[in-house]
């Protein structure tokens, strides 16, 4: 007799069930149960919230090699566990080809993603040549805390299609994962907690995404909501985004990979610093 | 905190008056609209005065855009979009955009002048700071037009469209070359919108666009107040809003616009952090104190209003701080002597003085220069709160005018929390002798541009914009391109 796995959320780096004691349940296309998952609330969101802002100070200042290891190392588990995300993706109603397809996409997009983490800075960065005495460069920093609802379709690869270029640049997230495919979700938190990601860097919700999202946009900690086309959703999402002025961004391309996933969720920052400038010997000899 | 009543500085200082002369300039008295380089009479039919803030006397009267006048503008800009600006290569509109540069460059004074009369800033700023910087905003930007490839790594350089651009009442000329060279260079036509109490550079800025043989409705100037904006916004044919002011209205236009297809940036208020450590060079740190807040009267969305003073050095920059605001002239902006000219308008100094209110009520210790000020127009002597905390509202709101708060700290991770607590993210200033530790506290400030040693200083090449409620999106650099590009 197999065992059946107990899904659960992931929030600051640990398993619990939504306190809210909700769930639903998950059938694959014969009607029978696969897993009842939990159905997180808005307190779920806070307490993540909460857990992604403690998780940031610390991500967000760890060196972009150090990230760029650790996202490596990502691929690494999520590739030794392939059998287990194949079958997931199967049972959730996709065939065996393209499930090794997705699953393999998803391997190349984590090691795409592990390259750019030390290398985008130099790109999207600028020294600039102001016509004063003074060194002036612009730099990028990460956002914050991020929230994400996940596409519905490709449910492993739209997940880290949407996260692994968040938390490349520093950010912290809060995802609210497939609604209807959510199991890959989860296992795919087993693969995070066993990777060197901090507790708290990534946290995955399972639930509805018209109760989630809203509760991400509407939220004052969080510096910018990113998703796929959500429909009707839209405007409403939008006008709770309003409040703290958190940066949207929606993606019709949202399984595609590219440079502006990551800078995106950037700031850009620009420092000015006096040069001495007192005369007489210069550089020419 | 420190009880200096000695600084009352006893030295007169009394110039002799030294005014710009305003013989050389042209104004009308009466302005139309701006639309496919046509003044247009407005469809309201309705005009409101532009006065001088430090005299109180009409300027010129201002045609009063209502939404069917905005609609002439965007189409003109639709059409002279699709049919004109789209179609030019790079290379052209780089020259229409050079030469607008050049021929400001030539009526560079006349725009000081006009600037300091419409909106009270000491000719020094205007002439010095804002008409430069507005000419070589336009000659940075016109070389972008052409190399437009290089901005954006992995993607096509696209035009949004037309672009509507709301700018506020502090940096006038400079607001309007900010939003219009950028949006020019990357293939976008214009409907730009002055604030009311400032329309006149941006008037006269049309005139150099017509002079320049811009394509007619490539830049279209509408006039009016927040119902003319309204009308820019709600418009369904706009791709792009660009906004600067408050951030109460920013978030209007967010709301305003969402669902729709309109993409938007916004450069919002601020309460910047204005740091002085112990080790800092004093007299350097006094100056730069003096020129983050007192800088164009404190009209500064970036404006170092939240003083941070290391307490064991508290007593001595204070004190410094008051006989050094004895010395600043406040008064005449046409004056070169004057250091600060006039309150933009009379609702923004009532503004100013309910700040001040509520600072006393509040409890904080206040100090004001004891300099004379004109018996006519808008003015307001530089003032200062010691005893501040956090939770003042003194502390916590945008004043946009010359009213510093003053805290102290002790260690780095204080001022660095202090500093970033509040709900904007604009700017920040850092005074130490310690480049580690100015390396520290840049990276750790959430603000979007970080000054050390140093306050208040602008580039066409550096970008500008905020982290949080201060807005998103930057002006100025190759950063601002991505704001007119998909």
């Amino acid at each position: 007799m197999n065992i059946l796995k107990t899904y659960k959320i992931y929030i600051g780096g640990a398993f619990p069930r939504t306190e809210s004691g909700r769930y639903y349940p998950i059938t694959d296309s014969k009607g029978n149960t696969l897993a009842n998952v939990c159905l997180s609330s808005r307190k779920d969101v806070r307490n993540a919230v909460v857990a992604a802002r403690k998780a940031f100070g610390g991500w967000s200042e760890k060196t972009a090699f150090n990230r760029g290891q650790i996202l490596y190392r990502i691929a690494e588990m999520l590739d030794g566990r392939k059998g287990q995300f194949i079958d997931e993706l199967v049972l959730q109603g996709i065939s065996k080809s393209k499930a090794d397809k997705e699953f393999q996409q998803s391997v190349d997009r984590l090691v795409y993603y592990a390259g750019w983490a030390d290398k985008y800075q130099q790109i999207a960065s600028s020294v600039n040549p102001v016509s004063s005495s003074h060194f002036n460069f612009s730099a990028l920093e990460p956002m914050g805390v991020i929230g994400i609802i996940a596409p519905q379709e490709n449910s492993l690869l739209g997940l880290i299609s949407l996260v692994i270029p968040a938390i490349c640049g520093g950010n912290t997230v809060v995802v609210a994962a497939s609604e209807s495919h959510p199991l890959c979700s989860v296992t795919f938190a087993e693969v995070l907690h066993s990777s060197d990601v901090p507790g708290g860097v990534v946290n995955i919700l399972t639930g509805k995404v018209a109760e989630l999202a809203p509760a991400l946009a509407a939220h004052m900690d969080v510096n910018a909501l990113v998703s796929s086309d959500l429909g009707e959703l839209q405007k409403p999402l939008a006008l709770s985004c309003v409040e703290n002025l958190k940066r949207r961004f929606t993606y019709m391309n949202s399984d595609q990979q590219g440079l502006n996933f990551v800078t995106d969720l950037q700031e850009v920052k620009t420092t000015w610093h006096p040069i001495e400038s007192i005369g007489g010997a210069t550089s020419s000899y | 905190m420190a009880k200096n009543t000695s600084t009352k500085n006893t030295a007169e200082w009394n110039y002799a008056a030294s005014p710009e002369s305003t013989s050389h300039i042209r104004l009308e008295k009466k302005y139309q609209l701006f639309i496919n380089n046509e003044w247009v009479s407005p469809s309201s039919k309705k005009y409101f005065p532009s006065t001088n803030p430090a005299s109180e006397e009409v300027l010129a009267e201002i045609a009063w855009a209502n939404d069917v006048d905005v609609d002439k503008a965007v189409k003109a800009a639709r059409k002279a979009y699709q049919e004109v600006w789209s179609k030019l290569s790079g290379a052209e509109r780089g020259k229409y955009i050079y030469r607008i540069a050049r021929m400001m460059q030539e009526r560079a004074r006349e725009f000081a002048v006009i600037e300091s009369l419409d909106c009270g800033k000491p000719i020094r700023e205007s002439r010095d700071v804002d008409v430069p910087l507005a000419c070589n905003h336009f000659f940075y930007y016109a070389g972008w037009a052409d190399k437009l490839e290089y901005a954006m790594p992995h993607k096509k350089p696209e035009a949004l469209g037309v672009a509507g651009q709301i700018i506020p009442w502090n940096f006038p000329l400079l607001m309007a070359a900010w939003k219009i060279a950028p949006a020019l260079a990357a293939g976008n036509t214009v409907v730009l919108k002055p604030a009311e109490t400032t329309s006149l550079t941006a008037l006269k800025l049309a005139e150099i666009i017509k002079d320049s043989g811009l394509p007619p409705g490539v830049v279209n100037i509408v006039t009016g107040y927040g119902d003319t904006g309204a009308a820019i916004v709600n418009h369904p044919d706009i791709d792009k809003i660009a906004f600067t002011g408050s951030t109460n209205v920013g978030k209007i236009i967010q709301r305003a616009i969402a669902g729709t297809h309109k993409k938007s940036t916004l450069e919002l208020g601020g309460k910047s952090a204005n740091i002085i450590f112990d080790d800092a060079p004093i007299d350097q740190a006094v100056e730069g104190i003096v020129n983050g807040i007192f800088f164009n009267q404190g009209h500064v969305c970036c404006a170092g209003s939240r003083l941070f003073v290391q307490e064991n050095i508290a007593e001595r920059v204070i004190h410094k701080l008051k006989s050094r605001m004895e010395s600043l002239y406040v008064g005449d902006p046409l004056d070169k002597n004057t250091d600060i000219g006039a309150i933009n308008s009379k609702e923004q100094l009532e503004t100013i003085e309910k700040y001040i209110r509520i600072g006393k009520e509040e409890g904080a210790e206040i100090y004001q220069s004891q300099c004379a000020i004109p018996s006519k127009g808008y003015f307001c002597r530089p003032t200062l709160f010691t005893g501040v905390s956090q939770s003042h509202v003194i502390a916590q709101e945008e004043i946009f005018g010359p009213v510093l708060t003053i805290q102290t700290f002790r260690t780095v991770d204080e001022v660095i929390q202090k500093a970033n607590n509040t709900p904007y993210g604009l700017a920040a200033g850092v005074w130490t002798d310690k480049g580690s530790r100015i390396f520290n506290l840049t990276t750790k400030l959430r603000a979007g541009v970080v000054w050390a040693n140093t306050y208040n200083k602008f580039d066409p090449v550096s970008p500008f914009g905020g982290y949080k409620e201060s807005g998103f999106g930057r002006e100025g650099g190759v950063h601002g391109l991505g704001a007119y590009l998909k």
